[in-house]
């Protein structure tokens, strides 16, 4: 665990962190999940909201999802990840997930999300403390016929 | 009525009367089967038994990444618990169905003492019943874990449902499942043969019409729109209350007679379920 | 028995590891038959441990669909222990073991 990144965006609350093991991601990241923007999200999360779209950063989610309570998400990339999160434009809270990613760990992170609707999917990696990004729409529909 | 139905499926699979089958439920399948593979000539036979995901290359991308690791396999190992649980009487559904209840293939039936289509979810009940148990509801929770258990193991088995030629009264149950699949109903006023043979593969709304042909394989099954496991009775009400038309019991004559057509209609296909389904 | 289901297999000097966590993920926003909101309940945290190393940890939020499924990858060797254990927002704890095929 990176703990540099940590203390970054924790500020005085990283002594704490260090000594909790257990849970101390969440309550790192639990202000973040609370924010309901996604600039301030990754303020929040990584002391910083600027990011730049890279071709190293694959997002992989469907154009329509079949259903917005489980949408099959898959994020991976060739830079050297520190962590890795899943923002949800308009969903009520914008950060999905964050993942941290220790040496000898890909950057490769595959999950289910759940969509309120339509609304862009953006893969967040955090490496060497520059955010690097891939967005996508995602479009969640109503069924019409039992879907 | 025999002569209005005739018309009915001729007119859906295009043909002109004289051609539509009197020979029974085998020249009705190979028709029924051919109509499928003429309307959808880059989906492999087998592959029907995916259901829409054999006919929408985006809608599988979806599935498979949900198959990496699928929701019922938590029902299948919930239904593992189930199966070899013993009832009271110190038996259990292994005395019933074997030491993994790989029995899919031996259902619907015709059952000749009792006339009437026995599915494995009514055997399923029977046999608690028979052993002093409460029978499971038919539609959701632990009947379909212990089917997805049973369908799990039964997997790759091949459908060959019997219409035995030796009682007159399986051949009428099997033309009341035919009847029923291309007569229409409800409020919109659809037969199953309308979104599910006619228009198969159209959109309504925001959702494909999967064909029938391969839809009896994959039961029971996980539903992201359920976020649980149902059974295709389950499923048969909730169609029919989609297109505003009064559902049937589960487990009734009429869906018991409709699934012994829709499963007939499969056979040489594989068992594949449990499925997860949208 | 554990909520946790692990899958492990070793390719190439990588593990690929899928979980599957049986939790429903209340977001909160869900109301019940008597109109009422269904209180949020979901899993915060999910880490992986290996040899005593931690070789993943995410935090989730309510948006990660009911049945939590995390998939991700680290260098390692079949027979290799896995251990994936999470903690959720109330509190309560669930792990499971498993070793590399």
């Amino acid at each position: 665990m990176n703990r540099r990144s940590i203390l970054k965006a924790a500020g005085a609350m990283a002594i704490a962190l260090i000594t909790l093991p257990r849970m101390a991601f969440a309550a790192y990241a639990e202000k973040a999940f609370k924010n309901k923007e996604v600039d301030s999200s990754l303020n929040e999360l990584f002391g910083s909201n600027a990011t730049t779209p890279s071709d190293e950063v694959k997002l992989k989610a469907p154009d329509i999802a079949e259903n917005g309570a489980v949408v099959p998400v898959e994020v991976s990339t060739s830079l050297n990840a520190d962590s890795i999160a899943i923002m949800i434009k308009e969903n009520p809270n914008p950060l999905a997930i964050v993942a941290d990613i220790p040496p000898g760990t890909e950057g490769k992170l595959k999950t289910r999300v759940r969509m309120g609707k339509t609304t862009l999917v953006t893969a967040v990696v955090n490496s060497g403390g520059k955010l690097y990004t891939a967005s996508k729409e995602v479009k969640v529909t109503i069924g019409g016929c039992g879907g | 009525m025999k002569q209005f139905l005739r018309s009915a499926i001729a007119g859906v699979l295009g043909l002109s009367i004289s051609l539509v089958a009197v020979g029974g439920p085998e020249d009705d399948r190979l028709a029924f089967k051919k109509y499928y593979e003429n309307k959808f000539p880059d989906t492999p036979t087998e592959d029907f038994a995916n259901g829409v995901y054999s006919i929408l290359p985006a809608a599988r991308e979806q599935w498979e990444a949900i198959e990496e690791f699928p929701p019922y396999e938590l029902a299948v190992e919930e239904g593992e618990t189930l199966y070899n649980s013993k009832f009271a009487n110190g038996k259990s559904l292994v005395d019933c169905f074997g030491p993994e209840g790989a029995v899919r293939s031996e259902y619907p039936f015709w059952d000749k003492d009792r006339g009437l289509v026995i599915t494995m979810e009514r055997a399923v009940n029977e046999c608690r019943k028979a052993n002093g148990e409460k029978p499971y509801g038919w539609k959701k929770g632990k009947i379909t874990a212990v089917t997805a258990y049973m369908s799990f193991n039964s997997r790759g088995q091949e459908v060959k449902v019997e219409v035995p030629s030796d009682d007159p009264r399986a051949l009428a149950a099997y033309e009341d499942g035919k009847e029923h699949f291309y007569t229409k109903r409800g409020q919109l006023n659809f037969a199953c043969a309308d979104c599910h043979m006619l228009t198969a593969g159209a959109l309504y709304r925001a959702d494909t019409s999967s064909p029938a042909f391969g839809h009896a394989t994959s039961w029971p099954v996980f539903r992201s729109k359920w976020q649980s496991m149902g059974t295709l009775h389950r499923r048969f009400a909730g169609c029919h209350k989609n297109i505003r038309a009064n559902p049937y019991k589960a487990q009734g004559t009429e869906y018991s007679n409709l699934e012994y057509f829709v499963t007939y209609m499969s056979n040489g296909l594989e068992f594949n379920g449990p499925a997860a389904r949208k | 028995m554990s909520s946790i289901r692990i899958k492990a297999k070793e390719r190439k000097g990588v593990v690929d590891v899928k979980t599957l966590m049986k939790h429903k993920m209340e977001t909160g926003l869900r109301k019940g038959k008597d109109g009422k909101k269904i209180p949020e309940h979901w899993i915060q945290e999910v880490s992986a441990e290996s040899g005593g190393k931690v070789v993943f940890v995410a935090a989730l939020n309510t948006s990660i669909s009911k049945d939590p499924y995390l998939s991700f990858k680290f260098v390692g060797k079949k027979g290799d222990p896995i251990k994936i254990s999470w903690k959720d927002s109330k509190g309560a704890t669930d792990s499971a073991e498993t070793i590399v095929k």
